[in-house]
C-alpha cells in the first residue's frame, strides 16, 4: 500500500526537477530523496525498481537508481515483513 | 517563591500616539527644557518630562481629537487656553499646565462631567469601579455644584449582550474613545456618536446590541474606555487585578503581547501590552479574551492509562504513567528496532518543550522520527524561502507594514486568521496604501468599510503556480523588472532561465486566465501595480503552502519579490501568516525528522558532532519518518509507537480514516494535552499537560520574533510540559536535567548559530528578539537580507504549473478549499471551550446561489459532502463569497470531521496536505452521515473514565 505512495511521491518530485532543466533532473531529485526520506522508505523503493520499477517515470527511475544502498535500515524487524526488511 | 510578589504593571499613557519625525524641537514645560520629535503634541511632550497633564479623550493608541477640554494649557505669547493633545510642540514654546486659570477652568469640566455621570458622592471608596473619579480627584475637584441627581444622559440600560465586556451608559461620558478605538485601532466601525448634545449615547451598529452589531470582540473599546462603561465583566464580577506579568498569547502566529492581570492565582483580563512590538497594544478576541478553556471542567489534571482503547481510562499517579511509557516504548524498541518508535512536537507548546521532544527522540530513542504539526501547514514556506533566499522564515517584522505601498496578499484571510496583523494593514490601506487579493473566495478585505482592495483576483482553487507565473510573465515582458537589484543581488543566469521561461506565451495572462478563471486584463493590471506601485509586499497563508505545489508557489512569490526588487528593505518582503502561535518556533527548534535547530541538515558532520559532544550520544545520520509516513508505516508494521505533545492529528491532519488506521495499528499511542482530544480516541496512555499560563518559555511568532511566555499560575496537572518530557526521557534512561526552560535556551542558543545571542536575561531586556541574533546582530533581525541575501546569491526557480492530480470531474465537480474563522483556533479544542462558541458553534458549508439551486439546496439545512476520501455532513450557508464551482468549509470541529473529506495529496518537497482542493460532491441530506454517528459513539465510549479506582492491573 505504501509502495503506491512511495512511487506518487518519487514521481511528484522528478516532476518538478523535470523542470529545471533535464540534465540535471535525475541527480536532483536522488538527492531530494536521500535528504528527506527515512531509510525504509529508500529502501522499499530501491527494491521496487530492482523488481522493475512499476509506475515509475523515467527520471524518478534514473534517480533512484543512483541511490546508494540502504545501510541502516537493519533495525527495523517488521512483523508484517514488506519491503521494509532488506537484510 | 511566590508569584503573587510581583506588581501590576502600569503603562504610562502619553495621550498621543509618537511621532516618527526626526527632527527635534526644543521648547519648557513647567521651567524643563526638553526635545522631542517634531509633531509630538504638548501633551506627550509633558508626559515623557513627567508631567501629567489631566485628560479624558485623548490616550496614546488613537490620534487627539480634542473634545474634553481637560488638557488646557497656557502658552507664554498665545491668547487663550489650547487643548494641549491636539497642539502640536513648536521650537522655543514655553508651557504652563498648572496656573491658578488652568485649575479654575479644569474643576468647572470636570464638575459637568461629574454630575452627568450616575455616581452620588466623588467618594471613590463608594464607586471603586468608577475610574473617572480618579480624573475628578487629579484635577483637585472636591464638591460638585449641580448636585448629583440631575438630568443624566440617555440611558437605555446596561448592554451585557457581549460575553465577555459590558456597556453601562450610565458612566458614558462620550468622550468617544471607544468609537475612535474602534475605528482607528481595530478598524471595524462598529460603533457610533447617536443622537446629540445632551441626548447623545454611544451606539453598536445600528442602534443595536454589541453582540448583533458588527463588533468583533477585539477589545479595543473596552481598553479606551477610561470611566469603566465599557469593562470587563471579570472585573465587575471578581473585582480589580492586583498583580500582573507580560506574557504572550498562545493562539495564532501574530503573538501578541498581553499582561495577564491577576488577582491571587486567578486570572481577571488579559490587557493588550502596548510595548508588544507585534501587535502595538491591539488584540483579537481569543487571545483578549478566549482563555477559561484553562479550567473548563473537561480539562484533564491526572494521568490516565488503559491497555486498549476500547476500556475506559483508569486515572495513576504521574510515576505509574511515566513507568508504563517508558517501559512500552523500550518493549516496542525491543521488538520491532530502533526506528519503530518516534514524536511529534507541538506548535502550541514552547520553543522550550518543543527542543526537548526533538532531544528525546534523536538522543534518547536514537532515531530522528520526530516531525511537528507544522508540516501540514508551512513546511513548504521553509523549503521554499530556504531554496531561494538561504532563510527558512518570512523576511520582514509586522512594523514593515506601515511603510508598505502595494500588498499582494495570497492564500490568506487576515481578518479571521491574523486579526491583528489585518488591523494593521487595514490601518496602512486607509492611509492609501493599495490591495491586491488573490484568492478563491471574497475575503473580507476585499470590501469592508473603509478598505477597498484594487483588484481581487478570485482564482480557482489549485492554481496558486499558475497565476504567480502569469504576474511574472507580465514583470519581464512589458519591462518592469528592477534590474540593478536582480544583477547586484541575484544569480543573473539564474534569473536569465527564469525570465525565458516565464515569457513564454502558455505563461501569459491570455493562456493563463482559461486555467484560473480570472480576466487577463486583471492580472495585467495587478502585475503592473505590484511592480510599479512603491514599496511592495507579499503576505500569503496556508492557501499557497497547503497544496501539491505548495513549495513551488513560495518560490514562485520569493522570484516575484526578487524580480521587483521588493527584498531587503522595510515595507517589502516576503511574509507568511503563520497558524499557530508558535509554528515557526517548532520549525526552527529542529522539529523536522531530517534536521537540528537552526535548519542544518543531521547528515553535516560537523552539525551532528556538535550535538553528539553536548548529548553525549551517537545520533543517526539518516532522516527519520514525517507525520504521513510514520502513519503508513503503522499500518505497514515498522512503527509501533508515538509520544505526541499537544496535537491533535486525527482532527488537523488530512484524509481522517489514514489517520485513524494509522493511530489504530500502534501499539502505544501516548497523548499529551489539556484534553482528551480526538487523538486521545486512541491513545493508551494520557499525560494531562499545562497551558500557557502555567509555564515559563518562550515562543516565536511569524516574524521571527522571539518573546518570553511567564508562568502567572502554577499548572493544574502539576507540571509544566517540558518537565513531563525530561521524565520520560529519565525513566528510558537518558536523564536531561534542567532547572528551569531559561537553561534550555541557554542550550539552544549554544548550538544554534542564529540563536547565539538569546537568552532569558537578553529577552527581559529587550523585551523580544528577532532571530538571526548573534555576534553581527546582538539585537536581532527585523528586517532580513538587507545588503544581500543569506545564502549568497537569490535564487530564481522556475515554477512550471502542474495541476494537481485532485481533479474536479462528473461525480465530483466541485472544488472544496478550507479556512479558519476569527472566534475559533484551528482544531477549536481551545476555543470551543469558551464562549467563543456564541459566535460559531458549528462549521458550515459556503455555496454559491448557483450551485445551490441546482442541487435543491436550501440556506441551513443539512447538506452531505462527499469527496473521493469520505463523506461527511453539515449545514449549508448559501452566499457569493465563493464563485460557482467552489464550495468552503472550516474545520474547528470535530463533530463535522471536515478532514474526513480531504485527500491524502502532499506538496510534492514536504509532503504538506493539500487542504485547500478536494473535489467534491454536495447533495441534502437528513442528518448526521453513518460515520459520523459512529464516531461519535466511539469518540463517547473512549472517553470514559472509570470512576471507581481498582487495584492495579
Ligand atoms: S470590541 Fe472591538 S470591534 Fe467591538 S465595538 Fe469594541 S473596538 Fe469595535
Ligand atoms: S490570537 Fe493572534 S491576533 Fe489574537 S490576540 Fe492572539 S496572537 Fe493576537
Ligand atoms: S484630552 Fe485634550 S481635549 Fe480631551
Amino acid at each position: 500500500m505504501s509502495l503506491d505512495k512511495f512511487v506518487y511521491m518519487a514521481n511528484q518530485i522528478a516532476s518538478f526537477f523535470v523542470t529545471q532543466g533535464q540534465e540535471t533532473a535525475a541527480a536532483s531529485t536522488a538527492d531530494h530523496i536521500k535528504k528527506f526520506w527515512d531509510p525504509r522508505m529508500r529502501a522499499a523503493i530501491i527494491a521496487h525498481v530492482k523488481a522493475g520499477g512499476a509506475g515509475l517515470d523515467p527520471v524518478a527511475r534514473l534517480a533512484i537508481q543512483s541511490l546508494p544502498e540502504v545501510s541502516s535500515v537493519p533495525e527495523v524487524k517488521s512483523e508484517v515483513g514488506q519491503a521494509t526488511q532488506t537484510r | 517563591m511566590s508569584l503573587t510578589e510581583h506588581s501590576l504593571v502600569k503603562e504610562i499613557d502619553y495621550g498621543t500616539p509618537r511621532s516618527n519625525a526626526e527632527k527635534s524641537v526644543t521648547l519648557s514645560i513647567d521651567g524643563k527644557s526638553l526635545s522631542v520629535p517634531e509633531g509630538t503634541s504638548i501633551m506627550r511632550a509633558a508626559m515623557e518630562a513627567g508631567v501629567e497633564i489631566p485628560k479624558l479623550c485623548a490616550t496614546d493608541m488613537l490620534d487627539a481629537f480634542g473634545s474634553c477640554r481637560l488638557c488646557l494649557v497656557e502658552i507664554d505669547g498665545r491668547a487663550g487656553t489650547p487643548a494641549s493633545c491636539t497642539t502640536p510642540v513648536a521650537e522655543g514654546m514655553v508651557v504652563h499646565t498648572q496656573t491658578e486659570r488652568l485649575s479654575r477652568l479644569r474643576k468647572g469640566v470636570m464638575e459637568l462631567y461629574v454630575s452627568d455621570h450616575s455616581v452620588d458622592s466623588l467618594d471613590r471608596s463608594k464607586h471603586p469601579d468608577a475610574d473617572l473619579l480618579d480624573t475628578a480627584a487629579a484635577v483637585g475637584l472636591q464638591e460638585v455644584r449641580y448636585g448629583f441627581d440631575g438630568a443624566h444622559h440617555r440611558n437605555p440600560g446596561i448592554d451585557d449582550s457581549n460575553p465577555y465586556f459590558a456597556f453601562d451608559p450610565a458612566k458614558c461620558i462620550v468622550c468617544s474613545r471607544c468609537v475612535r478605538a474602534c475605528e482607528e485601532v481595530q478598524g471595524t466601525f462598529a460603533l457610533t456618536v447617536s443622537g446629540r448634545g445632551f441626548d447623545s449615547i454611544i451606539a453598536a451598529g445600528m442602534d443595536e446590541k454589541f453582540i448583533e452589531s458588527e463588533c468583533v470582540s477585539c477589545g479595543a473599546c473596552v481598553q479606551a474606555c477610561p470611566t469603566g462603561s465599557l469593562i470587563e465583566k471579570k472585573v465587575i464580577e471578581e473585582g480589580k487585578p492586583e498583580w500582573s506579568e507580560i506574557t504572550t498569547c498562545a493562539y495564532c502566529g501574530v503573538g501578541c503581547s498581553f499582561k495577564a492581570e491577576m488577582r491571587g492565582d486567578e486570572v481577571i483580563r488579559m490587557v493588550p501590552y502596548k510595548d508588544g512590538k507585534a501587535n502595538r497594544g491591539h488584540s483579537c478576541v481569543k487571545g483578549r479574551f478566549a482563555w477559561g478553556y484553562a479550567n473548563h471542567k473537561e480539562r484533564i489534571l491526572k494521568p490516565m492509562l488503559r491497555d486498549k482503547i476500547d476500556e475506559p481510562w483508569r486515572e495513576v499517579s504521574w510515576k505509574e504513567a511515566i513507568a508504563r511509557v517508558a517501559s512500552e516504548f523500550k518493549r516496542i524498541q525491543a521488538k520491532y528496532g530502533i526506528g519503530s518508535i518516534g514524536g511529534i512536537t507541538s506548535s502550541r507548546c514552547t520553543d522550550e518543550e518543543t527542543f526537548l521532544v526533538q532531544k528525546m527522540v534523536r538522543a534518547t530513542f536514537g532515531n530522528n522520527n520526530v516531525d511537528t504539526c507544522a508540516r501540514v501547514c508551512h513546511s513548504p514556506t521553509g523549503y521554499g524561502l530556504s531554496t531561494t533566499f538561504g532563510t527558512s522564515a518570512g523576511t520582514q517584522d509586522f512594523d514593515s507594514v506601515e511603510q508598505m505601498d502595494v500588498a499582494i496578499l495570497i492564500g490568506a484571510n487576515p481578518t479571521d486568521a491574523h486579526p491583528v496583523f489585518a488591523s494593521r494593514l487595514k490601518k496602512r490601506l486607509r492611509q492609501g496604501a493599495k490591495l491586491i487579493v488573490i484568492d478563491p473566495r471574497r475575503i473580507d478585505l476585499v470590501r469592508t468599510p473603509h478598505v477597498e482592495a484594487a483588484y481581487h483576483l478570485p482564482i480557482l482553487p489549485g492554481t496558486n503556480v499558475a497565476i504567480l507565473s502569469a504576474l511574472a510573465h507580465v514583470i519581464v515582458t512589458e519591462g518592469l523588472v528592477n534590474e540593478k537589484f536582480v544583477r547586484e543581488r541575484c544569480d543573473w543566469d539564474e534569473f536569465s532561465d527564469w525570465a525565458e521561461f516565464v515569457s513564454q506565451p502558455r505563461n501569459s495572462p491570455e493562456e493563463v486566465a482559461k486555467v484560473c478563471a480570472v480576466p487577463a486584463q486583471t492580472i495585467r493590471a495587478a502585475a503592473r501595480l505590484y511592480a510599479t506601485g512603491g514599496n511592495g509586499a507579499i503576505y500569503y497563508g496556508l492557501g499557497i503552502t497547503e497544496h501539491s505545489q505548495g513549495s513551488t508557489a513560495v518560490m514562485g512569490l520569493a522570484n516575484l519579490a526578487m524580480a521587483t526588487g521588493n527584498i531587503g528593505r522595510p515595507g517589502v518582503g516576503v511574509n507568511p501568516l503563520r497558524g499557530q502561535n508558535n509554528v515557526q518556533g517548532s520549525c526552527d527548534m529542529g522539529s523536522f525528522p531530517h534536521e537540528f535547530s537552526g535548519y542544518r541538515h543531521i547528515a553535516r558532520d560537523d552539525v551532528r558532532s556538535a550535538f553528539e559532544t553536548l548529548w553525549q550520544r551517537k545520533l543517526d545520520a539518516e532522516p527519520g519518518l514525517r507525520i504521513p509516513n510514520m502513519l503508513d508505516a503503522a499500518v505497514d508494521g515498522s512503527f509501533r509507537g508515538i509520544y505526541i505533545q499537544g496535537e491533535d492529528i486525527l482532527q488537523s491532519d488530512p484524509d481522517t480514516h489514514h489517520v485513524a488506521a494509522g493511530l489504530a495499528a500502534m501499539e502505544c499511542v501516548v497523548v499529551q494535552d489539556l484534553f482528551l482530544n480526538e487523538t486521545a480516541n486512541y491513545a493508551h496512555i494520557f499525560l494531562p499537560g499545562s497551558t500557557f499560563l502555567e509555564k515559563n518559555g518562550t515562543f516565536i511568532n511569524a516574524e521571527r520574533r522571539i518573546q518570553l511566555v511567564r508562568k502567572v499560575m502554577e499548572p493544574k496537572n502539576g507540571y509544566e510540559d517540558w518537565e513531563i518530557t525530561c521524565l520520560i526521557s529519565e525513566a528510558m534512561g537518558y536523564p536531561m536535567h534542567y532547572n528551569h526552560p531559561s537553561e534550555i535556551m541557554d542550550e539552544i542558543a549554544q548550538l544554534t548559530p542564529t540563536f547565539a545571542g538569546v537568552s532569558f536575561k537578553r529577552l527581559e531586556e529587550l523585551g523580544s528578539i528577532q532571530w538571526p541574533c548573534n555576534e553581527k546582530a546582538p539585537e536581532g533581525t527585523p528586517v532580513m537580507h538587507i545588503n544581500g541575501f543569506v545564502r549568497g546569491k537569490g535564487k530564481f526557480v522556475i515554477t512550471e504549473y502542474i495541476a494537481t492530480d485532485e481533479k474536479s470531474g462528473p461525480r465530483y465537480p466541485l472544488l472544496l478549499t478550507t479556512g479558519r474563522i476569527l472566534t475559533q483556533y484551528n482544531v477549536g479544542a481551545q476555543t470551543r471551550r469558551t464562549d467563543n462558541v456564541i459566535w460559531h458553534h458549528e462549521d458550515g458549508l459556503e455555496i454559491h446561489p448557483h450551485d445551490a439551486e441546482q442541487r435543491g439546496i436550501h440556506d441551513g439545512e443539512w447538506v452531505k459532502l462527499a469527496s473521493r476520501s469520505g463523506e461527511t455532513t453539515l449545514h449549508a450557508l448559501i452566499t457569493e463569497r465563493v464563485a460557482p464551482g467552489v464550495i468552503y468549509t472550516t474545520f474547528h470541529h470535530p463533530d463535522t470531521q471536515a478532514n474526513v473529506v480531504t485527500t491524502e495529496y502532499s506538496d510534492w518537497a514536504t509532503n504538506c496536505p493539500e487542504y485547500k482542493v478536494t473535489a467534491a460532491q454536495v447533495s441534502p441530506s437528513n442528518g448526521p452521515t453513518q460515520w459520523q454517528q459512529e464516531y461519535n459513539e466511539f469518540a463517547r465510549k473512549s472517553r470514559r473514565i472509570a470512576t471507581t479506582i481498582e487495584a492495579a492491573e
